[in-house]
């Protein structure tokens, strides 16, 4: 076991997999020689040579076109966005094309992608690059959306994304690249996809959150214990498809929920799980499903960031009012 | 001060149209002939007409609401089968939606053309050994997959090439330049085909770029273009054949630009080109048709007859007509099968939805 922060773990998975099979190709803007402007793809390029870990020409469609292109061949690419905002560029290579290949040829033919790329705010970047656009992604039939919340989850779900026949978006919180440590086992392992975490045990209220939101939930419940307010925190893991039956169990236990993104309300996939979730539990419900989102403007400029990202605070305010409601 | 846009003072000049054979079916460049036997000359009158024939046919069971989706062939003859007929049954073909042709020549069954005309995902089911995507419909997006498709099949160190066919209004696409832009940087054996047939849907060149030629945008990527004569199969064959040897040598990807024409609508679903093109331009590009002056070529030379052709004209309609029945046998296609396709592993969303229509189409 090693102490590892998110971007080591990150790191660590992409090497398990390029040892593992020939057939993994790594690369995007940066990624070779300068390992990837956060560094998740430190030292690849020197490891396992110029053909397996390349830098690509400045165009996102044609990185995710070439993935396409690639997966015909029988390869396993693993494209990097180099920030998901960027994403644009390539939203018809990535929905209209890696989506829907396996689809469109009757399943004959598969395009097995990860699509590696950071997003999340807080870090004060210019703009179109901390936005959370996994709604866009997770909107699109044909693809699996997977956010980690740490190093741990992050290592496995990479290594099961990687292994997965059908592409993957693999959306990397910038904000937990760094900000802690945690035991990461160096052998490989893997973390089923479309499946839930339960990251804390409670009876109160569900919080059910998944990237960076997991850490603000966890702290939120923290300050509820404070009140006697037992919540149980679930991290989804994967966005698309999401784990009803760990959330519905929960919910049935503790008749209250809460959903928590960073994502704006009118993005993201908080209203898709909220509407799941009464159509299947709503005899169960106490209380109406409170959701915890950003306000609906674009991302906020630098300096109102802060104010405009959902945290903790928020999640304990939400908590009270669906316990009191 | 006067050395701005003199780069595209004798961009024409750079860019000559290439031809073998003029309107009158003479050899106008003897040099360039390419080395083909009588059976292989043959060979290409016999498929374009056969396509010609399945043109009209499919125009005409369109219109009996017996295919679907269409896009009309009659024109672009020698550019779609000049090209594929330079190609090894290794290489990989990524078409645009008009570019049927080049898969049916490169195996794919009739029927199944038919099928994906009808919206049949059995239609895109290729059997093994049919080394292509599916055909694309949005315009330009199979240029940067042919750079991924190019890159495997080098890395897997085969003597194949991709091969990838847009129009003139492709050319305006990011996704173009993208395409021939990646596979110049990483120098791979890729032949881009654009078709310039003068007109996206309705919007002509002219209105789509400042170029003189299509083909000169190869120099921006830094990979060798050409312009052709896309009227002339034997121009259309040799340049394919040329880039085919080159790229498979490790000489990088190669831009064709073929001169032709579409004689028909853009599709079938309502296009009416005497909205945006004159009878005179209509009747001045069918003088260049493909197949007359191949077909003179080939008189000329004692290798091709009126009752060849009707032959071959009968052949096809025969062919055509089992196509149709077996497509028409064809089971129809279920919501539940769709499902299925999405993904290798249904997730239990989908799970659940299947079961919903199965419940639905067992009714």
């Amino acid at each position: 076991m090693a102490q590892m922060t998110m971007i080591q773990a990150i790191t660590d998975a992409l090497r398990v997999e390029l040892k593992n099979d020939e057939n993994v190709l790594v690369f995007g803007e940066d990624v070779g020689q300068n390992g990837g402007v956060f560094r998740a793809t430190e030292g690849l390029q020197a490891e396992f040579g110029e053909e397996r870990v390349f830098d690509t020409p400045l165009a996102e469609s044609g990185i995710i076109g070439m993935a396409v292109g690639l997966s015909t061949q029988g390869y396993r690419p693993v494209p990097e966005i180099q920030f998901f905002g960027f994403v644009y560029e390539a939203m018809d290579a990535v929905n209209g094309q890696a989506a829907r290949l396996r689809y469109r040829s009757g399943n004959t033919q598969n395009a097995p992608i990860t699509i590696r790329s950071p997003f999340g705010g807080g870090v004060h970047t210019p703009e179109l690059h901390a936005d959370s656009l996994e709604g866009l992604v997770a909107q699109q039939p044909g693809l699996k959306v997977v956010i980690p919340s740490g190093p741990y989850d992050a290592k496995g779900l990479l290594i099961q994304s990687i292994r997965d026949n059908d592409p993957v978006i693999y959306l990397e919180h910038m904000k937990l690249y760094r900000s802690f440590r945690e035991e990461v086992p160096e052998e490989e392992y893997t973390i089923e996809l479309g499946k839930a975490n339960i990251k804390r045990e409670g009876t109160d209220v569900t919080l059910v959150a998944y990237g960076a939101m997991v850490q603000a939930s966890l702290k939120a419940a923290e300050e509820l214990e404070k009140d006697g307010i037992s919540a149980e925190v679930i991290d989804l893991r994967t966005v698309m498809p999401v784990d009803f039956d760990t959330i519905i169990k929960s919910v049935e236990k503790t008749n209250r929920m809460v959903m928590v993104q960073e994502a704006q309300r009118q993005a993201g996939i908080a209203s898709y799980v909220v509407s799941n979730v009464q159509e299947r539990a709503i005899l169960h419900l106490e209380a109406p499903i409170l959701t915890v989102a950003a306000p609906d403007t674009v991302y906020a400029f630098t300096q109102a960031e802060e104010v405009w990202l959902p945290n903790y605070k928020d999640i304990v305010e939400k908590a009270n009012k669906v316990i009191n409601f | 001060m006067n050395f701005l846009k003199r780069t595209l003072e004798n961009i024409k000049e750079q860019f000559p149209t290439f031809q073998i054979l003029n309107e009158e079916g003479k050899v106008v460049n003897e040099d360039a002939m390419p080395d083909l036997s009588d059976e292989e000359l043959k060979e290409l009158m016999y498929r374009m007409v056969y396509t010609r024939i399945l043109d009209q046919r499919s125009i005409a069971l369109n219109r009996q609401g017996r295919l679907g989706f269409y896009a009309p062939t009659a024109g672009q003859e020698a550019s779609q089968l000049g090209t594929q007929f330079a190609l090894e049954k290794e290489d990989f073909i990524l078409p645009g939606y008009r570019d049927v042709p080049q898969l049916i020549w490169h195996g794919l069954p009739l029927y199944q053309a038919f099928l994906f005309s009808r919206g049949h995902f059995h239609g895109n089911q290729f059997p093994e050994g049919v080394n292509a995507l599916s055909p694309q419909i949005i315009i330009g997006a199979q240029y940067i997959q042919a750079a991924g498709v190019a890159m495997g099949l080098k890395m897997r160190k085969k003597n194949a090439v991709a091969i990838t066919y847009t129009g003139d209004g492709g050319t305006s696409q990011g996704d173009f330049y993208e395409g021939i832009n990646f596979a110049g940087a990483y120098n791979l054996p890729a032949i881009f085909v654009v078709q310039n047939n003068r007109f996206a849907i309705s919007v002509p060149v002219e209105k789509q770029t400042a170029a003189e030629t299509l083909a000169q945008k190869a120099v921006a990527a830094g990979i060798e273009g050409i312009q052709v004569d896309g009227m002339d199969v034997l121009a259309v064959y040799a340049a394919t054949k040329e880039a085919r040897e080159r790229a498979v040598k490790g000489e990088g990807p190669t831009l064709i630009e073929t001169l032709t024409y579409r004689y028909g609508p853009h599709t079938m679903a309502g296009d009416d080109p005497t909205r945006y093109r004159t009878e005179e331009e209509d009747s001045e590009w069918e003088k260049k048709d493909p197949l007359v002056r191949f077909r003179k070529f080939l008189e000329e030379k004692g290798l091709w007859s009126e009752e060849e052709e009707n032959e071959v004209i009968e052949k096809a309609k025969e062919e055509i007509k089992e196509a149709i029945k077996k497509t028409d046998a064809q089971p129809k296609m279920k919501v539940t099968e769709l499902i299925n396709n999405m993904y290798e592993n249904l997730p239990a969303h989908l799970q659940e939805q299947l079961e919903e229509y199965e419940a639905k189409e067992s009714k």
